[in-house]
């Protein structure tokens, strides 16, 4: 019998800081102290805190230690888990709100304001054994459905709830089911699953996969009851090994458990699920495109109607539904659908998960009620904007979406709201960016983005998207001209207008948004030359003041390509055909002489 | 998987598990003092039976907590039970027979036992 527990996060972000070597340091030295059958280590998924990773929790007390390594592991066994005293310094440092000293990590602004939905298991519970799922309640809601509920009573229930796909284009979950219900028991269905996380620094879909995969499956198997599936299919990327991982373990022990398989529950219900692994394009995360490669063909979209519900896989009627779309189902299921629509906007019910990312303090994995404000997310969950930088604007959706600029910074976040400022709700990433960010420059990373992605099956797209990076590279290299914006804008609305798919009609997004609330900045680059956060380099010039310069030659010296020359004593110069803008004088001189303008 | 029963059933077993780790307000709190004198006095074996006896007697909002020495070495093993709105209290010299006359008398039954405490001790 355990007496204790030790929850290591076992996450990709923390275990790309070697959390795996911290679990593996806690196994061995707690047999060490001979407590290897009171002590239970357990790895789990995204604690949400990736910012202060490892993540190490010790249950019962839920003490938080941060940044983890094994020699700290050694030093917490030896201390709490042997002594029982708490070990203060690797604590998280962040202040709780409770005055008592609670050492409740609850308390902590990071989490108070989160309500964890779709996460509720991620960091609770070893991912790799169902019997943890089934401790926290899992498998029940499909066990209610199968054994209470007819199909239709499932559909009208996650209707009733409101729940919204949580990929991006948010359409309600449970229209998508209905329509896909005709026919049950007569013609071959589909269900799939959406794991193909595709916008660069988004990762709440992996978390859910590596923290609670059952969670997903569980869902799956509801939604083929409801629509009358006996198949489903779950399209992750080949990226993401850790989720793979445990997906396979997490489809075996339910097959295992008779939870996916035949006469699930004694209902006469058969379900299974296989995986497809992506290779990572991001094409591939639009429905149609990612059915075409489920079927083993290239992933390449086509025109919709019809649509999935319709025809989909193998031309057969298919619902495709997100990771944290399913996620949400079966607390839906088990708590009832008033339950989860009190939570959320008018439009909007439920929580969202986004990842947070980019220049914020509390970098990692929050889950919020909907309509939470962009500033509660940001100065009181994330921590604020680092090292204390003014905050300019958050980019939600990836190279779909838009930037919110600080005018909104109040705006209750739901779809339509998000929506309204030409930006999108996305499939949850949510990047800070401060005063040191280029809003140009920033547009053009994202269409390089889509440049590359673009699979190229549609002219607007392939050809549309890489004008449009040309117009803003030559607009970055201080070579663009004041009509180079409205011929950027009517490429960019022909582009929205005229793609066959997602990727191509939202590529324009970045643009679109940052010349709408930035334009000053792209005048500035186009007019006065000029990077006003000081990031374009090709507009840069770095300058030494003769009077405050000493000559005492360390920037001469560290200068990478010999551009700086000039007598000892004597004020130095920097010859600017030959500076690369790297910085490194600026950055070695003692007197403060080297400006960059 | 063939009945509800079935699956509720793994679920009861697996209580001890995930239970300890979600607390809140509500929580009796039982913490055993785990320092090196604690340990000498034999603290360990009345963590075991208190763990053992919450997990089997499916006492749900009962954790089972260690703490560092509070003071007290030469009263080692000592216990104390923290129940939401009560005062604390604090029962020394304890055995594992006696963890299981305090999870039943007083964590089941209600009523703290005064004989285990320090009034009662001889000093």
């Amino acid at each position: 019998m355990f007496h204790t527990y030790v929850l290591v996060c076992g996450g990709t972000g923390c275990d790309s800081n070697h959390s795996g070597e911290v679990i593996e340091t806690f196994k061995s030295k707690i047999k060490e102290a001979g407590l290897e059958d009171e002590v239970q280590v357990v790895a789990t998924g995204c604690q949400g805190l990736c910012a202060k990773g490892p993540i190490v929790v010790v249950h019962p007390g839920a003490v938080y230690y941060q940044e983890i390594t094994p020699a700290k592991a050694a030093v917490i066994v030896d201390e709490h888990i042997v002594k029982g005293r708490v070990v203060d310094k690797y604590r998280l440092t962040e202040e709780t709100a409770d005055e008592s000293g609670s050492l409740s990590i609850n308390d902590s602004n990071f989490y108070k304001q989160q309500v964890r939905i779709a996460l509720r298991n991620c960091g609770l519970i070893n991912p790799e054994d169902i019997r943890e799922y089934i401790g926290t309640g899992g498998y029940e809601a499909l066990g209610k459905v199968l054994t209470e509920m007819t199909p239709d009573e499932v559909i009208q229930v996650i209707l009733d709830s409101g729940l919204r796909g949580r990929g991006g284009a948010g359409f309600p979950t449970g229209k998508k089911w209905k329509f896909a219900s005709g026919n049950r028991g007569k013609v071959q269905k589909y269900v799939c699953c959406n794991a193909d996380e595709g916008d660069p620094g988004a990762f709440m879909d992996r978390s859910v996969l590596e923290g609670d995969p059952h969670s997903v499956l569980e869902a799956m198997a509801i939604a083929g009851y409801a629509i009358g599936a006996d198949q489903g299919y779950i399209y992750v990327r080949a990226e993401y090994p850790i989720a793979v991982k445990r997906l396979k373990i997490a489809i075996k022990q339910a097959e295992e458990y008779g939870l996916l398989g035949d006469n699930i529950f004694d209902s006469g219900f058969n379900f299974r699920i296989e995986l497809r692994l992506g290779a990572g394009a991001f094409v591939c995360g639009e429905e149609t495109a990612l059915m075409t490669s489920i079927e083993g063909n290239r992933g390449e979209p086509h025109p919709r109607p019809p649509f999935p519900a319709v025809k989909g896989l193998f031309q057969s009627p298919t619902i495709l539904n997100n990771v944290e779309t399913y996620a949400n189902i079966p607390e839906i299921i088990n708590k009832g659908a008033e339950w989860f629509s009190s939570m959320g906007t008018e439009t909007s019910k439920g929580t969202k998960v986004f990842a947070l990312g980019g220049k914020v303090n509390n970098t990692g994995l929050v889950e919020i009620p909907m309509g939470t404000t962009l500033r509660e997310v940001i100065e009181d969950i994330g921590g604020g904007v680092a090292n204390g930088k003014k905050f300019k604007a958050a980019q939600t959706g990836g190279p779909s979406g838009g930037c919110i600029p600080y005018t909104y910074y109040d705006i209750p976040i739901d779809y339509e709201n998000l929506k309204s400022i030409g930006c999108m709700m996305g499939s949850g990433g949510l990047i800070v960016m401060d005063e040191d960010t280029c809003m140009v420059d920033i547009a053009k990373f994202f269409l390089e983005f889509t440049v590359s992605e673009s699979c190229g099956k549609c002219t607007a797209c392939r050809i549309g998207t890489r004008r449009m990076l040309e117009i803003l590279t030559k607009i970055t290299e201080g070579k663009g001209e004041m009509e180079d914006l409205d011929k950027l804008e009517y490429l960019a609305k022909y582009v929205q207008a005229n793609s066959l798919c997602g990727l191509g009609q939202t590529a324009p997004n970045p643009v679109l948004s940052t010349l709408r609330y930035f334009r000053d900045e792209y005048v500035a680059h186009i007019k006065e030359k000029r990077c006003p956060a000081g990031v374009c380099k090709a507009l840069l010039r770095y300058e030494i003041d003769p009077d405050k310069c000493k000559g005492c030659t360390l920037c001469a010296r560290n200068c990478p390509v010999n551009a700086i020359s000039g007598e000892v004593k004597k004020p130095h110069v920097i010859n600017t055909a030959v500076c690369i803008k790297c910085g490194a004088c600026m950055d070695n001189c003692r007197f403060g002489a080297i400006t960059r303008k | 998987m063939k009945s509800l029963a079935e699956l509720k059933a793994i679920r009861e077993s697996m209580q001890g598990q995930i239970g300890l780790r979600s607390e809140d307000d509500d929580t009796t709190k039982i913490v055993v003092g785990m320092a090196t004198c604690g340990i000498a006095a034999g603290a360990r074996p009345v963590l075991n039976e208190l763990v053992k006896d919450v997990n089997e007697k499916g006492l749900k909002n009962v954790v089972v907590e260690q703490t560092g020495c509070i003071g007290m070495c030469e009263y080692e093993p000592i216990v104390e039970v923290f129940e939401p709105g009560k005062d604390k209290v604090t029962y020394v010299r304890m055995t594992a027979d006696k963890a299981d006359e305090v999870i039943e008398k007083h964590i089941i039954g209600g009523k703290p036992i005064a004989d285990f405490t320090l009034s009662k001790v001889d000093i």
